[in-house]
């Protein structure tokens, strides 16, 4: 799997929003690739920039917003260099993307079935009648009544839209598929069904994914590597297993150590305390510093370099050769209730 | 309000900008554009007055000139200077267009804010009226109206109006049938706002862009109207308008006397401004409604 | 919390409350000649208590936000009724209903649409307080105590933004924001933190419980987050298409569920292991959709417990004491 080339990598992206505030650079400098055949977990706290990541992928960024620099080579070939066009194409083609908005991505005013339809008929090549047999086995797929194909958005619970926008992901058997929180809207038997879909696609036709989520128990049991992103950057990366079991960086045992599961969730939660930084504000030392508990006066001063593991893991910490000593403590709750 | 700041509210402002793009809305721009600043420089623009019969040095009427220095477009077979009047004309139409456009947009809008919103008895009443208004032959409609009650410019407006609001009111409410089921005009409800403040802060700022839409289409018919009603000879006699100079041209046989430069020009005038309706429309309604096309 | 344990003082207490929609129809409707219709709440009781939370469980689309709606007097109920402290809402009008909208608040399911898009976030957030007539100078002080409840920074980092300048948790934090700056005493939390990560959500769900323990807000939870729900609340109800199939105290309930459809929930709550079990869950098939109103049990198809009776009779929602209930012949 290694010396095949990645289905995406990306290179250094920056990406900038002009506001009324100031320009903020929401993605700062992000690298990670997506092998074929993988499913990549894309975790991180709220606002992050995750989503800013996705749709910079899909070239689907709002208008105010400006891709400052770096490569992303779908199959090798730059697309950020290249002609719109090629972009578009890729996208058409290959790429197909689950918004985190999915809810409200459907059309008001036309039936769930013919939007489906649609997408299959024009971008498919799929006759009218073909296309409806598929809408209902993509509608099953995804566990929704075929018999309500002709209903509108409106009619559909948040979760039913949800699906909908799965299906219609799925429809054209992308090569990538690129999905913000696609199962967040859904009760975990449908969510595990969702899932269970997505694992067979990908053995059965080697789809690769990145799967943007905060929940890091669908990491776990979909994902086969994991990006970690905290303001803008990326904090740590790797395979699942050593992500979640052996954290290198801070902010990710504070990710894996809030999590509540049905056992414990009585006792107290622990958040980790203070917001992340202000990213129209130019700044410098550890992103994460202000919230560290384990914060040196070296992290308020320079960027921790991003070290590789033997591995291929890669995290960004200072007091990365002591991860072993942080994972014990962290998992002490006092250590989180008073950062310095 | 914050509208041109960097990453203003994506509806409209993001909507104009797309819409700025389109080769046929900016085409259609310009000729109001021009429309605009004719009329409103129309006395420096006109070398006589419209309405002045004018003498040649030998004392005769200067009738039916050619083109030339002194008469940009010739004259009409009584002496009156084409160009002048062609100026004076824009004035025209320009008043009825735009009154009759701003007064369809608000009416429909209204008609149609209320019959979606409110939906149940008032709707049924309200599309009914629709309906029956768009029942009525146009033209006719319009010359009668003209024709009963001393004709008029206002006259003309309050025909076009009358006739012309139900095709906005049935988008607008179409549109807001689909607003009102937006989860935030529902957050308002449950915020406490009133209906008032829901159908006219929260729903119609979001439906704005539709009125332009239908005000733009609205100038064009305007002035085709006013024109028609002129032409049909039931005018105002005291405004010449477009429509006012074909009548004139045409009653006077210019067409068989070859005068092309007496009714080329306001039928010409005439044909621009409709058409510069339908290309904002065109362009708009591209913009506003993708799914329509492709 | 429910009949058989109506707490001291109820503030909302619904009966036999229903809402249905009419269904497209489909052509065999046409010759039997009925008109089709989704249940989507069918006949459901509930009472929750001045500063309780309660938690609602159930399957997508299953009628939990309907439930919600109805609570708030957004939809009107095809059947049963909703007091609100003593007082029926149906009839609420006026400074009546304005001083209801002013107590009891909703935080919407999708925060992409819940906001204005032409409104700022400062506006947003103050809107509740023009709408219910609150004096214009406590409202920056209002904004920005409900901001620091959901953990956002203060309102100087918002200015001039709008709702689509914001990510998905940070709008999910606004509308949570906008529901708390009236200091409601009643909240239905439509999925409130569904899309915040652990370590955002830990701060937010503490912030309710304290409000809770210090302003007595009550709160109905709809949430398809065992785990939230566990620590917030302290009974919880579970929905299967339109019905209520089993309530009791939060921890017994998801310690040792009783109906077949609870069993299969908890079993199904992913754990943050990379060695989970992928074992093929205990239920079958699809949600069937509440299109009419079946006889026998509603969850039969799926359950793999189903016997002759379950198809014959529907199961009532039974007493089973220590304040547990649940409609399944079998439990
Ligand atoms: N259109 C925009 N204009 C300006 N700023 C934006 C815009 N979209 C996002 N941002 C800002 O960029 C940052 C990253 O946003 P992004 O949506 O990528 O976060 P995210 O990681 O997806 O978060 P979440 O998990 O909450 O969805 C946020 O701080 C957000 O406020
Ligand atoms: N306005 C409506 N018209 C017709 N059917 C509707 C309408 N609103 C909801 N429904 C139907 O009622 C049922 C319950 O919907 P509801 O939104 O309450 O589900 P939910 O439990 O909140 O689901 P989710 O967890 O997916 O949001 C669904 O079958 C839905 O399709
Ligand atoms: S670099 Fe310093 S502040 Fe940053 S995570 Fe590591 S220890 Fe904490
Ligand atoms: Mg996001
Ligand atoms: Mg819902």
């Amino acid at each position: 799997m290694a010396d095949q080339q990645p289905v995406l990598e990306i290179r250094d992206l920056s990406v900038e929003y002009r506001t009324a505030r100031g320009v903020v650079r929401a993605v700062d400098g992000i690298s990670f690739s997506v092998p074929k055949g993988a499913i990549l977990g894309l975790v991180g706290e709220s606002g992050c920039g995750k989503t800013t990541v996705a749709r910079s992928i899909t070239g689907v960024l709002h208008q105010s917003a400006r891709i400052a620099g770096g490569e992303l080579l779908l199959h090798g070939r730059d697309l950020v260099s290249g002609p719109p066009k090629a972009w578009l194409d890729a996208r058409w083609r290959e790429i197909s993307f689950v918004p985190q908005s999915a809810m409200n991505s459907l059309d008001p005013v036309y039936r769930i079935g013919s939007q489906i339809e649609e997408v299959l008929v024009h971008r498919g090549g799929k006759t009218r009648a073909e296309a409806r047999a598929r809408a209902s086995a993509l509608f099953e797929m995804v566990g929704l009544n075929p018999g309500r194909l002709d209903e509108y958005p409106h009619q559909f619970s948040g979760g039913m839209r949800q699906r909908v926008a799965i299906a219609l992901a799925l429809a054209l058997n992308p090569s990538l598929v690129i999905a913000d929180e696609p199962v967040t809207a859904l009760d975990v038997i449908v969510q595990r069904q969702i899932l269970d879909v997505i694992r067979d696609l990908q053995q059965r036709l080697s789809l690769s994914m990145i799967l943007v989520t905060h929940d890091i128990s669908v990491v776990a049991y979909l994902c086969d590597q994991v990006v970690v992103m905290y303001a803008g950057r990326v904090v740590e990366s790797g395979s699942t297993r050593e992500v979640l079991e052996q954290p290198r960086h801070p902010y990710t045992m504070g990710l894996t150590n809030a999590f509540p599961d049905l056992e414990s969730a009585a006792h107290e939660l622990v958040p980790i305390d203070g917001s992340p930084p202000d990213l129209s504000q130019p700044l410098v030392g550890c992103r994460f510093q202000p919230r560290c508990p384990f914060s040196l006066p070296v992290c308020s001063s320079d960027d921790p370099r991003t070290e590789v593991a033997e591995t291929g893991a890669r995290f960004a910490c200072h007091r990365h050769a002591e991860s072993d000593l942080l994972r014990r403590h962290s998992r002490d709750i006092a250590t989180w209730q008073r950062p310095q | 309000m914050a509208a041109g700041r960097a990453g203003a509210a994506p509806g409209l402002t993001g909507k104009l900008a797309r819409l700025l793009r389109d080769p046929f809305t900016v085409a259609g721009l310009t000729i109001y554009a021009v429309l605009i600043i004719v009329a409103v420089f129309a006395d420096q623009l006109m070398t006589h007055d419209p309405g002045e019969i004018l003498f040649r040095a030998n004392g005769r009427v200067a009738s039916n000139q050619p083109p030339s220095a002194a008469y940009l477009l010739g004259t009409t077979n009584l002496g009156r200077d084409v160009y002048s009047q062609l100026i004076g004309g824009s004035r025209i139409a320009l008043v009825v267009g735009f009154t009759a456009a701003i007064c369809v947009a608000a009416f429909g809008t209204l008609i149609g804010l209320l019959a979606g919103y409110f939906g149940g008895k008032l709707d049924a009443i309200l599309m009914r009226l629709a309906d029956l208004a768009l029942a009525i032959p146009f033209l006719p409609f319009a010359i009668v109206l003209a024709g009963f009650s001393r004709s008029s410019t206002t006259n003309v407006i309050v025909a076009v109006v009358l006739l012309l609001w139900p095709n906005t009111a049935r988008v607008i409410r179409a549109q807001v049938l689909t607003v009102k089921e937006r989860a935030y005009v529902e957050a308002a409800r449950v915020t406490g706002a009133s209906d008032a403040r829901i159908l006219f802060v929260h729903v119609a700022p979001n439906i704005l862009p539709l009125t332009f839409l239908y005000g733009s289409v609205a100038i064009g018919w305007a002035i085709l109207t006013e024109a028609a009603v002129s032409f049909v000879g039931f005018g105002d006699a005291k405004n010449i308008s477009w429509g006012y100079m074909l009548q004139d041209a045409f009653v006077s046989q210019a067409l068989s006397r070859g005068s092309w430069h007496w009714f080329v020009p306001p039928g010409l005038c005439i044909i621009l401004v409709v058409i510069a309706g339908f290309f904002i429309a065109r362009g708009a309604e591209d913009v506003l409604f993708p799914k329509l096309r492709s | 919390m429910t009949s058989a344990q109506t707490p001291t003082h109820p503030l909302v207490t619904a009966s036999g409350l229903s809402k249905r929609f009419a269904a497209p129809r489909r052509l065999s409707d046409l010759f039997n000649g009925q008109r089709p219709h989704i249940y989507a709440v069918d006949g459901i009781d509930l009472c929750i208590g001045k500063g309780e939370s309660v938690g609602l469980l159930g399957e997508s689309g299953c009628g939990k936000t309907t439930t919600g709606r109805l609570l708030l007097k957004l939809t009107e109920p095809s059947a049963g009724s909703i007091a609100f402290d003593g007082v029926a809402i149906d009839t609420l009008k006026g400074n009546d209903l304005t001083a209801f909208r002013k107590r009891a608040q909703l935080v919407f399911q999708n925060p992409f649409d819940a906001l204005n898009p032409r409104f700022t976030i400062e506006r947003v957030l103050a809107e509740p307080l023009v709408n219910t007539g609150v004096e214009r100078a406590s409202h920056r002080d209002k904004v920005e105590k409900a901001l620091a409840q959901v953990r956002l920074p203060p309102l100087s980092r918002f200015e001039g933004l709008f709702p689509h300048q914001l990510s998905g948790g940070q709008l999910q934090r606004i509308v949570l924001a906008r529901a708390l700056v009236l200091e409601p005493d009643f909240i239905v939390a439509d999925e409130p933190v569904s899309m915040l990560d652990v370590s955002v959500r830990a701060g937010v769900l503490n912030v309710m419980r304290e409000v809770r323990a210090t302003l007595g807000l009550a709160a109905l939870y709809i949430s398809h987050d065992l785990a939230l729900v566990r620590y917030v609340c302290s009974t919880t109800l579970v929905m299967y298409l339109g019905k209520i199939v089993e309530q009791g105290p939060t921890a017994d309930l998801l310690k040792m569920p009783l109906h077949p459809y609870t069993r299969a929930l908890v079993n199904a709550v992913p754990v943050p292991r990379v060695d989970q079990s992928h074992e093929a869950l205990p239920i079958i098939g699809n949600v069937s959709d509440a299109r009419g109103q079946p006889r026998g049990c509603r969850f039969r198809d799926r359950c793999p417990m189903a016997v002759a009776r379950c198809a014959e009779e529907e199961p009532p929602l039974r007493d089973l004491g220590q304040g547990r209930q649940v409609a399944c012949h079998l439990a």
